[in-house]
């Protein structure tokens, strides 16, 4: 098992295992993913890259599947806020 | 700009799954070129995701892959340019996949059903939030309510248990006398049919509950209770989680997007798994939701007869037509009471991509029609969750698949040509 | 329903259709429509959605300015979902060479009272930060907007309902004249006037109505808001779109109320399928990449494709159809039937009152290619 990593969310440094995906750190981090259409939070449904409920925006890119995507070291996540 | 790919085969794959798995070995071992392409960061599918245990089902067939030759390629399909050939896309590639026999092995998903609350964040899939915690989301200490129905509730219930989480229910809607069978069935199955069955040693002490459902969740920011039905009477149990699916949904977007024909749902497969259209296989849930041993014999008979092992093939009806009965009765076991019908209240979400409530749908005639009117299914989930909830609902049919049949970058589909006199790897730009 | 008697029987219940119910029962006139399918179903539902002036000729600008002030004038009764949006159309122009037309267009637009606004390089890429840099300016119609037609559409035939109008919908038609409309399960309405509101079946329905379907794709985004602010239509749109013959793509994107961007235009003759066709596809989402390099990297989440109903000369059949006295069209608006839908249903009520149109119709009638058709 190699070490945790740290990834920022909305700037704030998040620690997560190794092999975490985004989605995963978004739950830790206790963030919404995105804020629906409506005004809702919202976090990750399905996990497994169907419902698309945990977009967010990864290193700049704008949403992008959380829940399929595996956290790096430094990577920067940004949602809806 | 992302870089262009092409390759080709004479088999390829689509999804990394049990089936996926055992038909790219069996197509690869006859000695077919043969690629397998799967959207998520690890193979084995929702199911065998994350498990290395040594000697396991699992990582004997992923052994078996690796040493079979077969290519194994990262990537979502999102788009079929002409015939033969399916378009990938992974992070800054896009890949162009030309194949003499395809078989799709899709896999399934969890069917969700809206009632109030289940737009809170933590409220997840059964599925979901096993997949999660395959992922590294910790469960120590955690209180999770298991709810809806299927086999995968059990298996669920097990595997956050063995990691850490206290399961306070299992709520399951179906009846005592709808599981009778399903018990015995626990308890004689030599086999397992679903990773859940062997599992059973972890479920001892959890309470679990037929005839029970979700009528609502509730929390602040994320879900904090659960509202159960149970034998009639409401019961709120507080918890950190809701994994709640209500069984699964065969994931059928790419027959239907390359033709095959469709009954009742499921892509429509003669004895050798061949669809509807010619050099198209599919094999596993997608046509028809029977779990991970049936998926591996379907897999292996449609490995096999895409390489034109044909007798070999033949020499595996016998096993699966056994796996298929069990496979009606299950299905015939945790079929949707219609009671569920009534667990949205008018201002309930229905379309989570869109904010689309309950009382916006109910007066429409179609799906099309309240798509048209409500954009209900217009959102980036392309109809994957509303859909086969508003069937459940209304009996609508979702319509068409349309492409792409997945999300996918205006570049990835502004590339294509439309002709096929591109090099073998072709570059266009990028690093 | 069999036998039941009206006024008037509309075929087509897309925004033609439900315009001309809106303004036959806004007239106290009873009034049936019938569509084999639903409520704006048919290109209403595949198209833009744009309400835009357009001066590809004298008649086309006349009917494109009246209907873009109708709407206007309704916009403070049209409900949320229509999604009205008053955002503006830029003509971009690439060059110099078509700076030149965006002066002409200014001129025309401007000795017949529509607001615009000349863009230099520079305001345009302040007005639209997204565009690439270069491009020599543009100009911006402040007064064209974008709605959502099937919302629009319903809303139109809600309105007549409830001043009586009965719909017939799902229900296809198997011939229409002759004072009925006789449906393919062999009930019949009949009444004084028929209106063939049929879009691209039009010329099925009627035979000798020629109108062609023109095929067209389009592709929307996920949201992405703030990113385009105005429609955008390339300059080169004259030059590209218009070629009769061949197939062709133009840059033209919209700004939706939902901050997703809706992607077109292409133009098909003799293609009949529905599918997707990957090489068009390609090449129209490669010119608006390179009018806006952002859009390579957003995701699109639909791509799909509708058939505009085309005439000979680029106008719709607005009035009485020659052979028939019962007969009446409202057909071939091609890219434009949302614009000028409401202007089509007040000319063509207009006539049949005996009301004197606020605008000269003969552009529009049928009788100007159906002179040939009356011998036969």
């Amino acid at each position: 098992m190699s070490s945790p990593l740290t990834v920022t969310v909305n700037g704030a440094p998040i620690v997560v295992p190794s092999g975490a995906t985004v989605a995963v750190a978004m739950v830790i981090a206790g963030k919404a993913c995105r804020v629906s259409v409506g005004g809702e939070p919202r976090g990750p449904l399905c996990g497994m890259g169907i419902c698309f409920e945990c977009r967010v925006a990864i290193n700049g890119q704008p949403h992008r599947p959380g829940c399929q995507i595996l956290c790096e070291q430094g990577m920067d996540v940004r949602t809806d806020e | 700009m992302s870089r262009r790919m092409r390759q080709r085969f004479e088999v390829l794959v689509v999804g990394g799954g049990p089936a996926g798995i055992a038909a790219a070995v069996r197509a690869a071992e006859a000695g077919r070129r043969v690629g397998i392409v799967d959207d998520n960061a690890t193979l084995g599918g929702q199911i065998w995701r994350g498990e290395s245990e040594a000697g396991s089902e699992a990582s004997r067939w992923t052994e078996r892959l690796r040493s079979s030759g077969a290519s194994l390629l990262r990537g979502r399909i999102f788009y079929q340019p002409e015939p033969c050939v399916l378009l990938a896309e992974a992070d800054d590639l896009v890949q162009e996949l030309s194949y003499e026999k395809l078989i799709l092995a899709t896999g399934a998903r969890e069917r969700f059903l809206p009632f109030p609350g289940w737009t809170l964040p933590n409220v997840m899939g059964a599925g979901g939030l096993q997949a999660m915690v395959k992922c590294g989301l910790p469960m120590q200490g955690k209180r999770v309510v298991v709810a809806g129905t299927g086999p995968l509730l059990l298996a669920v219930a097990a595997y956050l248990s063995q990691h850490g989480a206290e399961i306070e229910m299992i709520c399951e809607q179906a009846s005592w006398t709808s599981l009778a069978w399903f018990s015995v069935a626990l308890l004689a199955q030599p086999s397992k049919i679903f990773q859940g069955f062997q599992l059973k040693k972890e479920l001892v002490g959890i309470k679990f509950s037929p005839n029970s459902w979700p009528v609502a969740a509730s929390g602040r920011t994320t879900v904090e209770s659960v509202t159960i039905s149970r034998r009639g009477k409401l019961e709120t149990i507080p918890c950190d989680y809701l994994a709640c699916g209500f069984h699964l949904v065969p994931n059928i977007e790419v027959p239907v997007v390359l033709g095959c024909e469709i009954q009742d749902g499921c892509a429509r497969v003669d004895d050798l798994q061949r669809t509807s259209v010619a050099e198209v296989f599919c094999a596993g849930e997608p046509t028809g939701i029977g779990g991970v041993e049936l998926s591996l014999i379907e897999g292996e008979i449609a490995g096999l007869a895409a390489a034109g092992r044909i007798a070999e093939a033949s020499s595996l009806f016998g096993k699966r037509e056994k796996l298929r009965l069990f496979a009606k009765r299950l299905d015939r076991t945790f079929r949707l009471r219609s009671e569920l019908t009534n667990l949205p209240q008018p201002e309930t979400i229905v379309c989570r991509c869109e904010d689309v409530r309950y009382s916006h749908l109910r007066d429409h005639i179609s799906w099309r029609a309240a798509k048209l009117q409500t954009r209900c299914g217009m959102g980036a989930c392309q109809g994957r969750v509303c859909g086969p909830a508003t069937q459940f609902l209304f009996k609508w049919n979702p319509d068409s698949v349309r492409p792409p049949i997945f999300p996918a970058r205006i570049e990835s589909l502004a590339g294509l040509t439309g002709d096929s006199k591109q090099e073998l790897c072709e570059t266009t730009g990028g690093r | 329903m069999s036998h039941a008697t009206y006024d008037v029987v509309v075929v087509g219940a897309g925004i033609v259709g439900a315009a001309c119910a809106d303004e036959f029962s806004r007239r106290g006139m009873r009034v049936a429509v019938v569509d084999c399918e639903m409520v704006g179903s048919g290109a209403t539902a595949t198209g833009m959605g744009h309400i835009v002036a357009m001066d590809d000729s004298n008649a086309q600008f006349a009917l494109t300015r009246y209907s873009q002030q109708l709407w206007q004038t309704l916009r403070p009764e049209l409900p949320e979902d229509v999604e009205y949006d008053q955002c503006g159309t830029i003509w971009v122009a690439a060059d110099e060479e078509e700076m030149i037309e965006v002066l002409r267009k200014r001129d025309y637009y401007g000795q017949r009272e529509v607001p615009t606004e000349v863009l230099d390089s520079r305001t345009l890429l302040r007005l639209e930060p997204n565009l690439r840099p270069g491009l020599a300016g543009g100009l911006l119609v402040m007064e064209d907007a974008v709605l959502y037609p099937p919302c629009a559409a319903h809303f139109l035939m809600e309105r007549a309902q409830k001043r009586g109008a009965t719909f017939h919908l799902g229900q296809p038609v198997a011939d229409a004249g002759q004072g009925r409309v006789r449906m393919r399960d062999g009930s019949e309405i009949s009444a004084g006037i028929i209106v063939n509101a049929a879009g691209a079946g039009a010329g099925h329905l009627t035979p000798g109505v020629e109108i062609k379907k023109r095929k067209g794709h389009l592709v929307i985004t996920d949201r992405y808001a703030g990113f385009l602010r105005h429609q955008l239509v390339e300059l080169g749109y004259l030059k590209s779109a218009h070629s009769i013959s061949s197939d062709s793509v133009a840059f033209n994107v919209q700004p939706r109320r939902t901050g997703q961007i809706l992607i077109g235009s292409s133009r098909q003759y003799g293609a009949d399928h529905h599918e997707v066709d990957s090489g068009i596809l390609a090449r129209m989402l490669q010119r608006a990449c390179e009018y806006l390099p952002g859009l390579a990297q957003m995701s699109a989440i639909r791509t799909w494709t509708g058939f505009r109903a085309a005439t000979p000369d680029k106008l719709p059949f607005i009035g009485p159809w020659p052979v028939d006295k019962s007969l009446f069209l409202a057909t071939g608006h091609e890219g434009l039937g949302i614009t000028t839908s409401l202007a089509t249903a007040r000319i063509l009520v207009d006539q049949i009152t005996g009301t004197k149109p606020e605008i000269p119709i003969e552009p529009y009638l049928p009788s100007r290619v159906a002179k040939e058709h009356a011998h036969v």
